[in-house]
């Protein structure tokens, strides 16, 4: 029962169940730093994530 | 979250205009908007020559690409910069901006670093000592100094760059905390030309980072994802990651510090007093602007790397 969530070359495993928001919080990621797609489509904060997806976290931050 | 427009589902929400939008719906409201700041800010009207800066980041392909819809005349520029560090960085943003540019059709200029002034950029912030061990302040003043020749010998009205609000934030935070006055004055959608300085604008510069990603992703548009290796503890970074904790819990905070600013600026409080109005002279060497008498900041550094090359072999 988990949801992975990829991030670059980090990799997430956390419960199902809950929103994306709260997920982020929990994995310690800034929501306002990267978008999150389920294959291939954007998904918002306030989706609940289910048991067995891949969520792909795309950073947006960039610069130097 | 729905759609505000047509109700359905939302791919993007903006919670600082409390507005979700679905893809469609998003795809439209981008150049809308870029269309208005164009216009806000007298950044250029049909028919003047753009000339785009390219990195094959997400940001300045978007920009092209809004452009391009919205209509106008948009040529690219793209600058081999020749920073390698094992994995090949310069080539793949080059092959994604040429790329981007024969699948539309459109024209892009390119100018080789290394090929044009001997050596790619590490090797000249290593040789000539700046930067404090990184490359960014040489690629900076390069990539400046190419821009605004590029954008004069080809005749183009003006250079079109694709920094984002984020960008434009974190630069202001950063020149806030040492209260650098020239550097707040200076800091705006839009730099007027004046003699041998090419007009230079940011039609992006309202736009979060985040909505630029989003736009490229639900366009299709192919960018470098991989950071600039040199980018890694950048200080900018890290001030925009100051930025967005603080957005993260109020929402519309780093908007409000951006327009704020320019609201301030617009009404005088970074006026330079009058003694400090800096006189320009054109550089003996290139022509372009300089506040010194004599070689401009850019050929002053080729020089010197020259200098030193030849005294090592």
């Amino acid at each position: 029962m988990t949801v992975k969530l990829i991030l670059r070359e980090k990799e997430f495993e956390v419960r199902p169940g809950m929103t994306l928001l709260s997920t982020l919080e929990k994995i310690n990621v800034m929501p306002e730093a990267v978008l999150a797609t389920r294959e291939g489509e954007m998904i918002l904060e306030d989706e609940i994530l289910r048991d067995g997806e891949v969520i792909k976290l795309v950073s947006v931050i960039s610069g130097g | 979250m729905k759609c505000k427009k047509c109700g359905t589902k939302a791919s993007v929400h903006m919670r600082q205009h409390k507005l979700a939008l679905c893809k469609e719906h998003y795809l439209e409201w981008i150049p809308e908007q870029t269309e208005r700041f164009i216009k806000k800010y007298e950044m250029f009207h049909r028919g003047e020559k753009i000339l785009v800066a390219v990195s094959g980041g997400k940001d300045s392909l978007s920009l092209w690409d809004i452009l391009v819809r919205l209509g106008y005349q948009a040529d690219g520029l793209y600058i081999g910069l020749g920073i390698d560090v094992g994995i090949g960085y310069s080539d793949e943003s080059h092959r994604l901006s040429e790329k981007f540019a024969s699948e539309r059709g459109l024209r892009l200029h390119v100018v080789d670093v290394a090929k044009e002034y001997g050596q790619p950029i590490p090797v000249m912030a290593e040789v000539s000592h700046r930067g404090q061990g990184r490359p960014c302040a040489v690629c900076g003043l390069a990539k400046r100094h190419i821009m605004n020749r590029i954008a004069r010998d080809l005749g183009y009205d003006v250079l079109a760059t694709g920094h984002n609000l984020d960008d434009e934030a974190a630069v202001l935070f950063g020149n806030t905390l040492q209260w650098a006055g020239s550097f707040l004055a200076r800091q705006s959608p839009v730099l007027r030309e004046s003699p041998g300085l090419a007009r230079k604008v940011k039609p992006l510069c309202r736009f979060y980072e985040r909505e630029m990603a989003a736009y490229a992703l639900l366009r299709g548009i192919e960018y470098i994802y991989e950071e600039c290796p040199f980018a890694d503890g950048a200080t900018s970074i890290y001030y925009k990651e100051l930025l967005n904790r603080l957005e993260t819990d109020k929402p519309g905070a780093k908007l409000i510090f951006y327009l704020r600013f320019l609201d301030a600026r617009e009404s005088g409080l970074f006026a330079p007093a009058p003694e400090k109005q800096i006189v320009l002279h054109p550089c003996p060497k290139c022509g372009q602007p300089t506040s010194t008498d004599d070689l401009c900041s850019f050929c002053r550094m080729i020089e010197t790397i020259n200098l030193k090359m030849e005294k090592e072999n």
